[in-house]
């Protein structure tokens, strides 16, 4: 596994992706398309917390604000000039990273906690901005009409399907930019500051340089996660646009599958995402909330290193 | 916009009486945070927490909610005594508060405000006395009781809280505890124990704020939320531990957020926190009265 190069890992998770697609396409449900959206897009909302959060460990609580500026961004080209979604996507790419490298500027040189508040305090603003701002719908929300169909020359695909393969090829580039950070100079950089960002910064890191780069790396892969978004949901509101569910989410499943691997955020991704889709068709929205959040607390006090870190442990127990 | 002379002094008026509840809000987070070096974001959930039992007791007994929240004083520093236990354990023993000691205050304060939207739903709550309604009038200048009282009351708290901590031997050590541990325990005082209690002190004064909140305004779970920004801009803008800070960056903000609701409406209030969050943290990181 250690040995398999970035080009091998990118061509195996490429051709998994296509498998998946294709069994999705041969049960053609549109409900499995709906529920499978929503656990990609917490794979690559995960995944991108984990950047920051895994690697480097400062915590980001502010998803949600980082996920509904990519869905903002696309409602407000939307009412100026339909692009596709595709740009859409690099389009919202570039806002929350942006937005990230800012916000990471003014309060990562300070001590870590302060980006922590800063993030939590930035949801609660960009919700008062969006709700302010008329031409996004404001409180009242932006009705995107979604097409029936996306037509290709003589082609046409139903757009959830459509929508479906974005998210997954998303989901994909997360996981193997993820996988290939963990392994380059870079990941190197980011493990020293979590461990010891003195030390580090003593041996000569670029530990501010490092951070702003994880940070925006970070938020845009969670703009890139909101940008289809609107056209998913069809009618985007802020309360569901910056949902609590996201951060909460998005925190809660890399801690739970693991924080140190790439493999963390997927497995938690994976596992939390379709119990939720289950339990909130079978039980309530509000109490899968709160079973997310005491396994988080629970996760955080028994198993720090997440599921990963209990199958690693469990293993070279076997071994030895 | 013409702005009069009457609705100005009204306004700054009403900002410096919510400006004196800010400071009971933030009383807590200035001990935990700013003292003991905890980033206790859960402690907007806990004010929800005072709230929500506070009407609970004066709707189906009849109690003020004053006199409630101060009967509930023990019960919330018991609790807060044993989440530091459990997050001293758990965490800052093992040198991870970092991380994982935030993501565990992430999902206490998640889980009181799903739980409490269990238990209570999500209409708004509301708590009955006296002295909601009617106002005073003083020339054109009005003096809602509403405000008045939790404003009075949230004084005493901060008086009450600021004469523990400079009089005290406890309190003196809470404030060393966040300086010098080693020096701390050289004077024979336990910085465990210390922090334990400053915790939970920090967390008793939540059942206070959490009941002058529901006279001040109908409370619903979500409302924490907001006051997570507010809570820690006034604490970073006063200086981290500081009190007095604390209590002239509440009352800042509260003119400001009132200035900005009379003349720009209500709704833009609550970026004002953050502007003042993202202002101290690039200008001036050590606060207005900062060591």
């Amino acid at each position: 596994m250690k040995s398999v190069t970035t080009a091998k890992f990118s061509l195996i998770a490429g051709a998994i992706g296509v498998v998946i697609l294709l069994i999705a396409h041969a049960v053609g449900v549109d409900y499995l398309y709906f529920a499978s959206y929503t656990i990609l897009q917490f794979i690559v909302l995960a995944t991108a917390w984990n950047i920051l959060g895994g690697y480097c460990g400062y915590v980001n609580f502010g998803s949600a604000a980082f996920f509904a500026l990519g869905a903002y961004s696309s409602v407000f080209i939307h009412k100026l000039y339909p692009l596709p979604v595709p740009l859409l996507i690099v389009i919202g790419a570039m806002v929350s990273g942006v937005v990230g490298l800012g916000m990471g500027y003014l309060t990562l040189r300070l001590r870590g906690s302060f980006f922590a508040i800063a993030t939590l305090a930035l949801a609660v603003v960009l919700q008062t901005l969006v709700v302010n701002w008329d031409f996004v719908g404001g409180s009242r929300g932006a009705y995107i009409i979604r097409p029936e169909y996306l037509e290709i020359g003589s082609f046409k695909i139903p757009y959830i399907e459509y929508l479906f393969a974005l998210m997954l090829a998303l989901a994909i580039i997360a996981l193997v930019s993820a996988r290939t950070i963990e392994r380059s100079q870079l990941g190197f950089g980011f493990a020293t500051i979590r461990d010891d960002e003195l030390a580090a910064e003593a041996c000569g890191v670029p530990t501010l340089k490092l951070k702003l780069i994880a940070t925006a790396i970070s938020g845009a892969f969670m703009g890139m996660a909101g940008a289809p978004f609107p056209y998913y949901i069809g009618y985007l509101q802020p309360s569901s646009a910056f949902g609590l569910e996201y951060a909460v989410n998005s925190i809660a499943m890399p801690m739970i599958g693991g924080t140190t691997s790439w493999v963390g955020p997927l497995v938690g991704a994976v596992l939390l995402g379709s119990a939720q889709q289950y339990a909130t068709v079978t039980i309530s929205s509000a109490v899968n909330l709160l079973i997310v959040g005491l396994m988080l607390v629970g996760f955080v006090i028994i198993a720090p290193n997440g599921i990963v870190g209990l199958v690693q442990e469990r293993l070279r127990r076997k071994r030895s | 916009m013409d702005i009069s002379l009457d609705l100005l002094i009204n306004a700054i008026i009403a900002g410096l009486l919510l400006g004196g509840f800010y400071a009971a809000v933030t009383a807590g987070i200035s001990i935990s945070f700013g003292m003991l070096d905890i980033v206790n974001i859960a402690h907007p959930g806990f004010v929800i927490l005072g709230s929500y039992l506070a009407y609970y007791l004066n709707i189906h007994l009849g109690i003020d909610p004053i006199i409630v929240s101060i009967l509930m004083l023990p019960f919330f520093y018991a609790l807060g005594a044993l989440i530091y236990q459990v997050y001293h354990l758990s965490f800052e023993k093992r040198g991870q508060d970092a991380l994982r000691g935030l993501a565990f205050f992430f999902g206490l304060l998640f889980v009181t405000e799903v739980a409490l939207i269990l238990v209570f739903g999500v209409d708004y709550r509301y708590v009955e006395a006296a002295y909601i309604g009617p106002s005073l009038h003083v020339g054109f200048v009005d003096l809602p009781l509403r405000m008045l009282v939790p404003c009075i009351a949230a004084l005493a708290l901060f008086a009450a809280i600021q004469l523990f901590i400079t009089r005290t031997f406890t309190g003196r050590a809470i404030m060393a505890v966040s300086q010098d541990q080693l020096a701390l325990q050289l004077m024979a005082a336990d910085p465990i124990k210390i922090k334990r209690i400053a915790f939970g002190l920090s967390i008793a004064t939540a059942a206070v704020a959490g009941a002058l909140l529901i006279i001040i305004q109908p409370v619903e779970p979500s409302v924490g939320r907001e006051y997570i920004g507010r809570v820690f801009a006034i604490c970073v803008l006063g200086g981290l531990g500081s009190m007095p800070g604390t209590l002239i960056a509440a009352i800042l903000l509260g003119i400001v957020e009132s200035l900005t609701a009379t003349f720009y409406g209500p709704s833009w209030a609550p970026a004002v926190a953050f502007g003042f969050l993202l202002l101290t943290l690039a200008f001036r990181p050590a606060g207005l009265l900062g060591r």
